[in-house]
């Protein structure tokens, strides 16, 4: 471990090719260590703030701010679906009601027809009814008529068969009183 | 880290620390202050290290990250939330100057880890000057953003006032001690942990235990994978908290 004396020597740390103490202190190597360190750590100090770290930096903001806008834009379109979503159920909404009204529409209509239909049928038939009834008032007087027509030849015939002799007059006032009764 | 327990006259002779001679790469002489060493080469092959990822992995600048360029973000977003939320928002600044130390010390610490690599790391050489690069930083950003004020880092005012002057006495030696530990606490950890893989591989030599020792190998190799991770997190983040003091000196 002698740190003085380094002459022509390799080394005064270096004794048969092994290591003389621990070689951390062999101060002999130490001015080369530092030398080499030096310029690694300027090399290393170059590179990273002139060329690596700026572009890391420069990549790290652009990839936040595409994802800033890429959530934004997600954002938007969410929006629009809820809105479009709103403006799909209203058209519903409003379709469902214009249904509602054609069909209350269409009913009335319906039952207006029919209401028609129905007096119109009523009064044909009420027609028909009063119609059937004159003529059946009008065969009933046939009828009563015929009676006394048959009526009057038969007590004519009982009257002449019977050997009396009656006038028309007497035997007709005579039905007709009886057809009264 | 190759195996250089050599049988002598049937014994076993460990040379656990031959890992961590400094040589020159090209002919014998001496070590001088310009001399091309491994430290040289293992110095370079982290800058290569370093440039490959942070450099060539991010030179796509995709907005969906390749593999190399997610490795390269996360080391950045690792080291830039640790200096925001140690030393605070006004450290950002030294943010490229914390990241170099942190970049230098994970990829020395790994490049070491191949086996019969030189781990510059474990050098109390490499580690001071860093741990005094810290210091010396962190003491003239205290006295140039606060003034005087600085020195009421080591002058406690929530202690009552007779115990203060001791208390300050203590926290100056414990200001002057940090680079010390700073430095010692990274360069110890690697070199006992490759000394100790070393010893192992020695005791590989004997059939008897051989297979206990490679096992011992392995085991202490994936414990040097974590430890050469967390010393370089440790590293940083006190480089952090000293920040802070320098930034913020009251208690």
């Amino acid at each position: 471990m002698a740190t003085e004396s380094t002459g022509q020597t390799v080394s005064t740390c270096v004794v048969d090719g092994s290591a003389v103490g621990m070689p951390q202190l062999c101060f002999d190597w130490w001015p080369n260590q530092i030398f080499w360190l030096t310029v690694t750590l300027v090399v290393i100090f170059f590179f990273l703030s002139r060329v690596a770290l700026p572009r890391i930096a420069a990549v790290l903001a652009e990839r936040q701010g595409s994802i800033t806008n890429d959530l934004a834009a997600a954002e938007d379109l969410k929006a629009k679906a809820i809105e479009a979503e709103e403006a799909y159920n209203k058209a519903l909404a409003t379709a469902r009601a214009e249904a509602q009204k054609i069909i209350a529409q269409a009913k009335a209509d319906i039952q207006a027809d029919l209401d028609d239909a129905v007096a119109k049928a009523d009064a044909e038939i009420a027609a028909k009814l009063a119609e059937s009834e004159t003529s059946i008032a009008a065969i009933r007087e046939g009828a009563k008529d015929s009676v006394k027509e048959v009526a009057k030849d038969t007590a004519k015939e009982l009257v002449a068969a019977m050997g009396g002799s009656a006038d028309a007059r007497t035997i007709t006032s005579a039905i007709t009183a009886k057809m009264k009764g | 880290m190759a195996t250089e327990a050599k049988g002598e006259a049937g014994g076993l002779v460990f040379h656990p620390m031959d890992q961590f001679i400094v040589s020159p790469l090209f002919g014998d002489g001496p070590v001088g202050l310009f001399t091309i060493t491994n430290v040289t080469l293992w110095m370079a092959l982290t800058i290569i290290a370093v440039i490959a990822l942070m450099v060539l992995g991010t030179s796509g600048r995709s907005t969906i990250p390749g593999r190399m360029q997610s490795i390269g973000e996360l080391a950045y977003g690792f080291v830039y939330k640790m200096v925001e939320d140690v030393a605070g928002k006004d450290a950002v600044g030294f943010f490229p100057y914390i990241m170099t130390l942190f970049m230098f010390i994970v990829f020395a610490n790994f490049l070491g880890l191949i086996p019969g690599s030189f781990t510059t790391t474990s050098h109390f050489a490499v580690t001071v000057v860093l741990a005094l690069l810290v210091f010396i930083t962190v003491t003239v950003v205290g006295f140039v953003k606060n003034g005087a004020a600085f020195l009421g880092l080591f002058w406690v005012s929530s202690a009552p006032l007779p115990l203060r002057p001791i208390l300050a006495i203590i926290e100056v030696i414990s200001y002057f001690v940090r680079p010390v530990s700073h430095s010692i606490r990274l360069a110890g950890n690697l070199m006992a942990g490759h000394a100790v893989i070393k010893v192992f591989a020695g005791f590989a030599a004997i059939a008897a235990v051989s297979p206990l020792a490679i096992l011992g190998v392995t085991a202490m190799y994936g414990l040097e994978v974590l430890v050469s991770f967390i010393q370089a997190y440790v590293f940083t983040i006190l480089t952090c908290v000293y920040l802070k003091d320098a930034l913020h000196p009251s208690h």
